[in-house]
């Protein structure tokens, strides 16, 4: 018997809306399958599922508003026959995202849930009543029991159902279908103060930088876009989130989480990318497994994560499962960002303007186009010397980019 | 293509990747990223949508030619020029 819970969309998440379930009782799902949208404070997520099942029960309707780790469908087993009454509910705040159980396979995205704001009510309910009230989307804290000790029985479901359309019907203009929270910016803002407060609070930083030659990478990138069509052209922030990828993997303990006083070294390198959004603040998804894949499927692979987030399609997993993360903030301007480390990550790179500058070499004085890669790591989990080697490492796969 | 017709397809490209700002506030001479704040993705994603509703595909070494309305206009009308119609 599985409990799928509000997952945690990163560290700054303290609750969120269940908007849509995109399954039924009764439904077969499968891992990986998306069983419901949920939005928080920095938009809508499809929210995947992490065990194989068959949908029991689900106790939390559409538009209501949850701490994370509230219990929102009950999945059985596969094949196991469907349990005659509901069990006993859990303990309300479970782990946000069930740690998974191969790590090689997938990192425990054990983000900590922040202590949520106030733990659901527990009130004694019966199961056909709690069932009535999920059929009728009546919110459990909104029922006022009429039974024994405050129970809640089928008729008091069936009142606060009423109470709750005549609610609906009165005020003002036909709701909209589905329920959205007016202010997303100082939503945004909130989350982003919360997470940000917490890795300044948490994580001494430490900052590194060094200045990249791109002449060669971006010769190499000019030659390989002249062979393409405009739509398959590659942009030059591919060419740096791959090399970030490569040097990972010379320098592995930046690419993992500090979680609970112990560092953990993460195998799969999944680059959270930082995406700002026109109308304010910042989002970032994980790109999987940068370090498999090739420039043409890692610039489809970002393309596609920026047209979703922009549509508000992304998925749980993207928001979870990042193990470091890339800021290219430089696009827009700047020579160089320090950045602040998204916890529990223990390292961003920060990437700022490509732009000529000059530039001595072999006692030449020339101009060249260089960028400054800066590190912000976590002083806890790596010391600079490994920052160091890992920022070297950045330059060198740079100065090979056909091998990118 | 007239010159009308090409600017309402330039502003209708920029109006995609930058919603809330208008394009026709642009100065002839103004940065059309900084001013619009469009990062490299969405300028490409703007030059895609020039491609396929005029043909002409921009190639890199020819964005900075491209980055002001002027520039823009000059460089598609005389790539659209040499266009056998």
């Amino acid at each position: 018997m599985g409990e799928f819970c509000m997952p945690s969309l990163g560290a700054d998440m303290e609750a969120g809306t269940l908007v849509e379930w995109m399954v039924k009782p009764g439904d077969r799902v499968r891992r990986g399958d998306i069983i419901a949208t949920v939005e928080t404070q920095k938009g809508l997520f499809e929210v995947e599922n992490y065990e194989n099942g068959v949908v029991q029960e689900l106790l939390v309707q559409a538009g209501t508003e949850v701490p994370v780790g509230t219990v929102l469908a009950r999945l059985s087993s596969e094949g196991m026959a469907p349990p005659a009454a509901p069990s006993v509910p859990g303990p309300a705040v479970a782990v946000a995202v069930p740690a998974a159980t191969e790590p090689a396979v997938k990192p425990a995205p054990e983000v900590p849930p922040l202590p949520p704001v106030s733990a659901p009510k527990r009130v004694p309910i019966s199961p056909s009543a709690r069932k009535l009230a999920a059929e009728l989307g009546v919110e459990l804290g909104a029922i006022r029991g009429g039974g024994p000790h405050g129970a809640i029985e089928r008729a008091d479901v069936e009142r606060a159902a009423q109470e709750k359309k005549a609610a609906v019907q009165a005020p003002g203009p036909p709701a909209a279908e589905k329920p959205h929270p007016v202010d997303y910016q100082s939503g945004m803002r909130q989350a982003i103060a919360a997470a940000m407060s917490r890795s300044n609070r948490e994580i001494p930083h430490y900052y590194l930088e060094t200045t990249i030659d791109m002449s060669a990478a971006l010769r190499f990138l000019e030659g390989e876009n002249l062979k393409r069509s405009i739509k398959d052209r590659i942009l030059p922030a591919v060419l740096l989130l791959k090399a970030v990828a490569r040097a990972l993997a010379q320098t592995p303990e930046l690419n993992g989480f500090w979680i609970d006083n112990r560092h953990q070294v993460q195998e799969s390198v999944n680059l959270g990318f930082a995406i700002s959004l026109r109308q304010g603040g910042l989002i970032a998804p994980a790109i999987h497994n940068v370090d498999l894949l090739s420039l043409d499927e890692l610039m489809a692979a970002t393309r596609d994560l920026i047209t979703r987030t922009r549509s508000g399609h992304l998925r749980s997993s993207e928001m979870t499962d990042a193990t470091i993360t890339v800021t290219n903030l430089g696009d827009l301007g700047v020579d160089t960002v320090y950045g602040v480390i998204y916890p529990p990550q223990v390292a961003l790179v920060g990437f700022g303007r490509i732009s000529e500058r000059p530039w001595a070499e072999n006692g030449m004085l020339g101009v060249r186009r260089v960028v400054t890669a800066t590190l912000s790591a976590d002083h806890r989990a790596t010391d600079g010397h490994r920052g160091s080697l890992f920022l070297e490492a950045l330059n060198r796969h740079l100065q090979n980019p056909e091998q990118l | 293509m007239t010159d009308a017709q090409l600017k309402e397809m330039v502003f209708r490209g920029l109006r995609q990747i930058a919603p809330e700002a208008d394009p026709t506030l642009l100065l002839p001479d103004e940065n059309i990223r900084g001013a619009l704040d469009v990062d490299s993705y969405d300028f490409l994603q703007f030059l895609i949508a020039i491609s396929e509703e005029t043909g002409v595909e921009i190639p890199e070494a020819d964005y900075q030619k491209v980055f002001t309305l002027a520039g823009l206009f000059a460089y598609l009308s005389a790539a659209l020029a040499k266009k056998p119609s």
